[in-house]
């Protein structure tokens, strides 16, 4: 089993390179090309806004409590942030606010002491 | 510098240390000795690809088939070069590692923090990529070591990276002071989740950089 963990550890490391390195290798002669400047200036705003619906895509929608522990922890993030422009404070407030929920339950007794 | 990148690199040590050790703890059911955990980190250096191969070794999956499934689920980070062809300069060797290292979250912190100086922002670039790295390989190690044994909660913990995702969203809002790639990434991110939530990252990203290229030379006229 430890040969096939160093094979597999050898092959994924290159694979895994590959991906991040093919731009570089393929693109180095067009990097000051105004095409790939305007990608490389409007990539990250979109990958970013990408990475937060994909890190959110496993929400659960259609049961209790229909993805409330995540929209108000994001909302709670987005809050801070666009009052204080703190970087840590809205990160660790807003986490904080996630784990106390998911790890309490505690919207989902008050739902079904409600219902 | 190392302290600058340390209080920028803090939201990824709160999300990689419990995903690294939710990796090292799963790594452990293959029966095979702690350091394999901390290797695979160290120099694959991919998390779900990682979370992947332990499904595809316990399978008995054959080592080109590893191959294929790590290069298409990391193929989204192909588009994460174009942001640094003409940041990466360096000689090779620095170059080479922080290609490496290029995960969602260091490419996240990087973009948002480029100091104008090149020699302050290479030393930036260079204590971003390591942090991240020894919080991945340091998580990965203890999940391994310590097992089913440790018993702290970490459930929640990984809604850093959501955290860290939305705040830069924010920045790159404020530093672009234009809508338009957010309007990009909200159509094509929907279409994908519509069309294949799998591979939602990697289809959207590229209607997104085709949406790029078609537009890119109007925007030039227009704002020229």
């Amino acid at each position: 089993m430890i040969q096939t963990c160093v094979i597999a550890l050898g092959v994924m490391a290159v694979a895994t390179f590959l991906t991040r390195v093919l731009p570089f290798v393929a693109l180095s002669k067009f990097k000051h090309h105004p095409t790939l400047l305007f990608i490389g200036k409007n990539l990250p705003g979109a990958a970013m806004l990408l990475l937060v619906m994909y890190a959110l895509k496993g929400t659960e929608f259609n049961e209790v409590p229909y993805g409330l522990h995540e929209l108000l922890s994001v909302g709670v993030v987005i809050g801070l942030h666009v009052w204080q422009r703190n970087s840590l404070l809205s990160i660790g407030v807003g986490t904080a606010c996630y784990v106390y929920l998911i790890q309490s339950q505690w919207l989902v007794r008050i739902w079904t002491s409600c219902m | 510098m190392f302290l600058e990148a340390f209080k920028l690199t803090l939201p990824v040590l709160f999300g990689y240390l419990p995903l690294g050790m939710a990796f090292g703890l799963l790594f452990q059911n293959l029966d095979v000795p702690w350091w394999l955990a901390s290797l695979t980190s160290l120099f694959v250096y991919a998390g779900a690809a990682q979370f992947l191969a332990i499904g595809l070794l316990a399978a008995q999956a054959t080592p080109i088939e590893l191959f294929v499934a790590t290069f298409l689920i990391n193929l989204r980070h192909i588009f994460f070069g174009f942001s640094f062809l003409k940041r990466y300069t360096f000689s090779w060797l620095p170059k080479g590692y922080l290609i490496f290292g290029l995960t969602d979250e260091t490419y996240s912190v990087l973009t948002a923090h480029h100091p104008k100086q090149p020699e302050k922002d290479k030393y930036l670039c260079l204590w971003v990529t390591a942090l991240n790295h020894s919080y991945w390989v340091l998580g990965s190690t203890l999940g391994a070591l310590l097992g089913s044994t440790f018993a702290l909660n970490t459930q929640g913990f990984e809604f850093t990276l959501v955290a860290l995702f939305a705040v830069l969203t924010l920045e790159q809002a404020y530093a672009l002071k234009e809508p338009f790639p957010f309007w990009v990434a909200l159509g094509c991110g929907c279409i994908a989740l519509l069309v294949a939530p799998q591979h939602m990252l990697l289809i959207a990203l590229t209607l997104a950089l085709g949406i790029f290229i078609l537009t890119a030379r109007y925007h030039k006229e227009t704002s020229s």
